[in-house]
């Protein structure tokens, strides 16, 4: 993790504690001491295992990002109503004035 | 009536129409068998007694009943959200959460006359192979207490196995009800990804989840197929085409003559040189299966699909990098849980700390490593060479099916169902369980399992692939095969049980 570079076929960078504390806090997740001991053994094993499709012979096909060749589905463009703001807002976790009500989102200084 | 939680929901069907039962008896003695079985089973994370009798109320004041679906009920994994119905995913994170609307599959259901019993028990966000990483509790199998039920749709496989429900629906992203089907020795089937709708499908990995049916026999399947299947304008990626006719292809496949049929037997999963990981007792009654399919008229040959060995790797960067991304939707600000929201703490912090209480060990690791194979640098070493081996994996279909097979076989499940507990701790080895699954998803074609007896006293199921929108060929084979058996492999459960 700590190289910018695409690795090498077949090598396989570890991920240590810090890798895995790095990529939580990417993906905003908090992490205890004792799961990123855990995770770190874990993951390790199953990035060698992943790793594996490295040896495929794929250098010029084309990936697959979906078994159905759709694109740009489109409804027609005609407004339709949505969910009633009281039963959406029912199911948060904070509402306020008819608005989700979320902790502060700028520090002090900004 | 006898035992009505016995009957199949054919067999309801026509106790129904005939007005031999209601709908309300039939409900009542489903919610009974709950009440009296699902404390040591736990395939269900929440009934509702009262509503479904009065849904089932409701279908017998109509005059509905016994007509398609009406009156039968049913049981629907917790990752399809259900309005005003508690709705987790198998999450803490959704703890509580009654969605303001309804999956397009559960409002067919519902427009169908079926009478919802509960939501079932599911490995936390569909991941997993066991149901023991439900944040609520593990659920027990039917056959053996002891043993896990599958996964990720184990409360689903659990309830209908275990004659809690005749029917129920589960989801399939790397084989959740074929799997789960396997090991309780019944019929699950994943639809040609597109052919079901996803929309209200809680999303795990939406390039391959499916919603399909899972019931103790294949016309059973293949009714509930047909009520859910079909386009949805409110599903992006759903296909504009009929419905297969999979109860046609079950009742002709139920006379048990398939001359003409060409069948490929894949080596790479189970085969010759392919068989690490595979149970003998798994691979002898895939044997005899496919020996049954030669009696029943079949021309069997061997087929290889050399990218097929590398599923496994491609699926599990596929998948936890579509769910590290899905998943960000859950950050306690709209729905679910918050926590650590006291005045001290900034919005960064108290996702994260929400993320941390909300997700299992499970979600966390399959969201760090989608993050990392997702990041600049590993993208095209991880996810691009992924999504590269599923078009070789998708090659190697084509080129069996354009070379002249109708359909694949190859054992659904490389072992029965395990000892709860075996294998919490070994991500690698609950992966394992999907070696045989995985290419269907990865592909998007269709896939049925089908019970094909038992090994040491657990069942075994037959995986039968078919080319995209032959769902039909699926329930024929299936249905040869139930035919050949004579009865329903559950049958022997309630006969031990007896």
């Amino acid at each position: 993790m700590s190289t910018e570079s695409t690795p090498d076929r077949g090598a396989t960078p570890a991920l240590g504690r810090q890798d895995i504390a790095h990529l939580a806090r990417l993906a905003r997740l908090a992490v205890t001491d004792e799961e990123l001991d855990r995770f770190a053994g874990q993951l390790g094993a199953v990035l060698d295992a992943v790793a594996q499709v490295q040896r495929a012979d794929a250098g010029d096909v084309a990936p697959t990002t979906h078994a159905v060749p759709l694109t740009n589905v489109l409804r027609p463009d005609v407004a339709t109503p949505s969910l009633p703001r009281d039963v959406v807002l029912a199911g948060a976790p904070a509402a306020e004035d008819d608005r989700f009500r979320v902790p502060r989102i700028l520090g002090e200084e900004e | 009536m006898s035992d009505l939680t016995a009957l199949t929901a054919v067999e309801l069907q026509a106790a129904l129409s005939a007005g031999e039962t209601s709908a309300v008896e039939v409900t009542r003695a489903h919610l009974d068998r709950i009440a009296a079985e699902d404390g040591a089973l736990g395939a269900y994370l929440f009934v509702d007694d009262d509503a479904a009798l009065a849904r089932a109320a409701e279908i017998d004041a109509s005059g509905a009943a016994g007509t398609g679906l009406a009156g039968i009920p049913v049981a629907l994994k917790d990752v399809f959200v259900t309005e005003g119905v508690p709705t987790t995913s198998g999450s803490r994170i959704l703890e509580g959460w009654r969605p303001p609307y309804s999956a397009t599959v559960a409002t067919r259901l519902q427009e169908a006359g079926t009478v919802l019993l509960g939501k079932t028990n599911m490995d936390e966000f569909a991941m997993g192979s066991s149901t023991e990483n439900s944040a609520y509790r593990p659920t027990r199998n039917p056959w053996d207490h002891d043993r896990i039920p599958g996964g990720s749709s184990g409360g689903s496989s659990a309830a209908v196995a275990g004659r809690l429900a005749p029917l129920a629906l589960g989801t399939d992203t790397g084989g959740s009800i074929r799997q789960p089907a396997a090991v309780t020795g019944l019929v699950g089937h994943k639809p040609t990804y597109g052919s079901v709708s996803r929309y209200g499908l809680i999303a795990f990995s939406s390039s391959l989840d499916q919603a399909g049916p899972m019931a103790r026999t294949v016309m059973d399947a293949a009714l509930l197929h047909e009520a859910i299947g079909g386009h949805d304008p409110r599903d992006s990626t759903s296909i504009d085409a009929p419905v297969p006719t999979v109860v046609e292809a079950a009742r002709r496949g139920a006379t048990g003559d398939l001359a003409g049929l060409r069948v490929g037997v894949v080596r790479e999963l189970g085969g010759e040189g392919a068989r690490e990981g595979y149970e003998q007792g798994v691979l002898d009654r895939f044997a005899e299966a496919v020996a049954l399919l030669e009696a029943a008229g079949a021309e069997v040959r061997e087929v290889t699909c050399p990218s097929f060995g590398l599923a496994l790797p491609a699926y599990y960067l596929i998948a936890p990098s579509e769910a590290s991304s899905n998943l960000a939707r859950f950050e306690g600000m709209r729905f679910g849980i918050r926590v650590g929201d006291d005045g001290s703490r900034d919005v960064d912090e108290v996702m994260a700390l929400t993320r941390e209480q909300g997700f299992g060990p499970e979600v966390k690791r399959r969201i760090i490593l989608g993050t990392y194979a997702l990041s600049a640098g590993y993208y095209d070493a991880y996810y691009g060479q992924a999504q590269k081996v599923r078009t070789l994996i998708t090659r190697d279909f084509t080129a069996a099916f354009d070379g002249g097979v109708d359909v694949l076989v190859s054992p659904t499940s490389p072992t029965v169902a395990w000892s709860i507990g075996a294998r919490v701790d070994d991500p690698l080895a609950m992966y394992a369980a999907d070696l045989c699954t995985l290419p269907a998803s990865l592909a998007g074609v269709p896939a049925i399992s089908v019970p094909c007896g038992l090994s040491d006293g657990l069942p075994v199921g037959l995986q039968v692939m078919a080319p995209a929108l032959a769902d039909d060929r699926c329930y024929r084979v299936a249905a040869a095969v139930e035919a050949a058996q004579g009865a329903p492999l559950t049958d022997r459960l309630a006969e031990r049980a007896a």
